[in-house]
């Protein structure tokens, strides 16, 4: 136990925004997990490697002399046909499966993904500058890293672009519609099978986008794709699906606790603390609707 | 359709029977060629420094070949090495090193890449009592099983920055320092930790940050801050590559001032060729550089070896590949004196090794380590957008001044 936060309340606002500033970035790669979970009813293993796979498609661009920031417009596009491809390859032969079929199919995916990426990018763990500089607040005392305030600012503007999108345009009203009941949206004349391949393609240019902005922001290595899965996957297991607005409350809340846990619990129990809280909040849930007689899916 | 199965059955039994006959009959030492076996790391996430370790393997046996081989009982032999991939799972490697010694019927033993996989390996050159000499195994409990077949050329995993300590201590005028240290929750990191508590220990400093981090480690914001606002005198990280470059981006990003700053694993991150000025100051523990005056008649002293290595291999050698080149300098020294391919022999000449090679002195302690060189410190000195590695200690291989203390990020440029 470390009690340092309260003896030095400017560590409480660095942690503070620090969580955010981070969550906010996992909110977006929750977001398009929850996306194509709700639509397509499938847990994507593979989410995190296709973050890292868009993180190297800006890291090339930094290579070959172009500044990384313009992954986050360059990336998801590339990533989008990467998507729909991984759709026509293997995911349209598990849509319908069970949903532990998608799960070894988009694991399966994840290792090819991680062997290609070290194969063609190498094993080393490679970062990419922005050379943005720093927002010093307080005197010094808090620092921030322009790449995080633009990383977050990034992710926050796709999201709002993306929840309009769902909202007032035909592909993003077909989107929703097949979630809400695939087979009515069907019957009513909308091709499926395109949704279905749309929404796998946004989602992997939402990862696209994601990785762009970590490849300033942290590190890029072939085989930290994981870490990411399992983030968005407990964003997602708290916020419920298809309900966005809690997605992004819900990453920037685990965000913060994680900076808090690390301070108050020690470093050690940061990534535990987050497992604990997710360990209550299911057997709260399960607590709720057990009393409503509902149960959780 | 019953015969066809019938003959490809056949024919499949017949091929495996004559590899089986083939791989046996392809011994220890064979026609004037001394086979050594490797599991190694050519794919999976050591695959850059399992490569590393491959190419001062070869280079090696190269060199050694070219002037003249090993002499025993008065014959010339040459080193030829037997690879697998141990796709950089300790698994396999262990598989890997059972298939060299029961089908290839290797007798000696070089070692994979990382600590994890020689961990996962001597267990089973030990049941076979094959002499391994490894190069790329540095964590302290390899050497404390009590091995008598495991030979390692490098400074254990303990050792690696508590020269920083040391030299931290030194520019306080003797008195103790504060110390700030975050590691990685791995065995290496983790030794490396212990041999820190030890150097605070010897020298009556005080830990006031200890933070461990975890495996998938990406973001450090709070251990530096946590750093900003306690002000240690010096600043010790070890996780591998990963925290590295991550250390380097977060202390410059968020503007953290230390007096001093020690890492490991610099050299395999490229830090100052990824992170540039930013890395400038920081000292990274390394167990060779090209610029010590140890000398051998095979390389001639480190910068002839990187030169040799460049124009070989095309880019410099880190201190992986020197290290390794070093095991078979050490296996040619103990057939040498041994005068004989038993096994046995061969490890006792291992144990009376005493040598100086390019890469450093050898001679192993009771557990196999390497107790006659010391690691040392480089530091990242930069000339505008240039930057290199300078050696800055111990004292007596270094070849340029520490820079102390590092100035403050609102004085640099």
């Amino acid at each position: 136990m470390d009690f340092l936060i309260f003896k030095a309340p400017m560590l409480m606002v660095q942690a503070s925004l620090d969580g955010i500033l981070l969550g906010i970035l996992f909110a977006l790669i929750a977001y398009g997990m929850a996306l194509q979970w709700g639509v397509m009813n499938i847990i994507n293993i593979a989410q995190g490697d296709l973050v890292i796979l868009g993180g190297y498609i800006a890291y090339t661009m930094y290579l070959a002399g172009i500044h990384p920031a313009w992954g986050v417009i360059v990336s998801p596009i590339i990533m989008y046909f990467v998507g729909v491809l991984l759709y026509k390859l293997v995911i349209n032969k598990v849509v319908d499966r069970d949903l532990f079929i998608s799960i070894l199919a988009t694991f399966g995916i994840a290792i090819v993904f991680q062997q290609l990426m070290n194969f063609v990018f190498g094993a080393d763990v490679v970062v990419a500058q922005s050379e943005y500089g720093t927002t010093m607040l307080f005197d010094n005392s808090v620092t921030l890293p322009n790449s995080k305030i633009f990383s977050a600012f990034i992710s926050v503007l796709y999201a709002v672009a993306l929840v309009i999108y769902m909202k007032k345009s035909r592909l993003g009203r077909a989107i929703r519609a097949t979630a809400q009941n695939a087979r009515a949206a069907k019957i009513l004349g909308v091709d499926t099978e395109k949704v279905y391949a749309a929404t796998f393609g946004i989602n992997a240019a939402l990862c696209g986008i994601a990785g762009a902005l970590i490849s300033i922001t942290l590190t890029l290595h072939p085989y930290v794709g994981l870490p990411y899965t399992v983030r968005s996957f407990m964003i997602v297991i708290v916020a419920g699906l298809g309900n966005l607005p809690a997605v992004a409350i819900s990453g920037m809340g685990l965000g913060l606790f994680e900076e808090f846990a690390d301070y108050i619990l020690g470093t050690e129990f940061r990534i535990g603390a987050v497992f604990m809280l997710l360990v209550f909040i299911l057997v709260y849930r399960r607590f709720k609707l057990s009393k409503k007689r509902e149960y959780l899916k | 359709m019953n015969k066809l199965v019938k003959l490809f059955i056949t024919s499949i039994s017949a091929i495996t029977l004559a590899l089986v006959s083939f791989t046996s009959s392809f011994a220890k030492v064979d026609g004037e060629y001394i086979v050594l076996g490797s599991a190694i790391s050519l794919t999976g996430k050591y695959s850059s420094n399992g490569v590393h370790t491959q190419n001062g393997y070869n280079m090696a046996v190269d060199r050694i070949n070219k002037m003249g081989g090993v002499e025993v009982q008065g014959k010339k032999y040459k080193f030829e090495i037997i690879y697998y991939d141990d796709e950089s799972n300790p698994k396999r490697a262990a598989q890997l090193a059972e298939r060299l010694i029961k089908q290839d019927g290797v007798h000696y033993m070089l070692g994979p890449y990382s600590s994890g996989l020689t961990k996962a390996i001597a267990p089973v050159t030990e049941k076979y009592k094959i002499p391994m000499v490894e190069a790329n195994g540095a964590s302290r409990s390899l050497f404390t099983k009590g091995y008598k077949y495991l030979f390692a050329v490098l400074s254990p995993a303990n050792q690696y920055l508590e020269v920083a300590i040391d030299l931290a201590v030194e520019k306080n005028g003797g008195k103790p320092v504060r110390i700030a240290q975050a590691f990685e929750q791995d065995a290496f990191s983790q030794d490396v930790r212990l041999g820190i508590l030890d150097a605070a220990k010897r020298t009556g400093s005080e830990i006031i940050i200890d933070d461990k981090l975890p495996k998938e480690l990406n973001d450090m914001a709070a251990t530096l801050a946590k750093v900003k606002a306690t002000k240690p005198d010096v600043l010790v990280v070890s996780g591998h590559t990963k925290g590295a470059l991550t250390a380097i981006r977060q202390i410059s990003e968020m503007k953290v001032d230390v007096p001093m700053l020690a890492m490991t694993h610099c050299d395999a991150a490229k830090l100052s060729k990824q992170h540039g000025k930013n890395s400038e100051y920081a000292l990274c523990a390394s167990q060779w550089h090209k610029n010590l005056s140890y000398k051998d008649k095979f390389f001639g002293g480190g910068k002839k070896y990187a030169r040799d290595f460049q124009k070989e291999f095309g880019y410099d050698p880190p201190y992986q590949s020197a290290e390794s080149s070093a095991a078979l300098l050490v296996f040619k020294d103990a057939f040498e004196r041994a005068n004989s391919f038993d096994r046995d022999a061969v490890r006792d000449a291992l144990v009376d090794t005493e040598m100086q090679t390019f890469y450093g002195n050898i001679k192993f302690g009771p557990g196999g380590q390497n107790v006659a060189k010391p690691m040392i410190l480089f530091q990242v000195r930069c000339k505008g957008d240039d930057c290199e590695n300078r050696v800055v200690a111990p004292t007596k291989w270094a070849s340029d001044k520490f820079y102390h203390p590092i100035p403050k990020w609102s004085e640099r440029s």
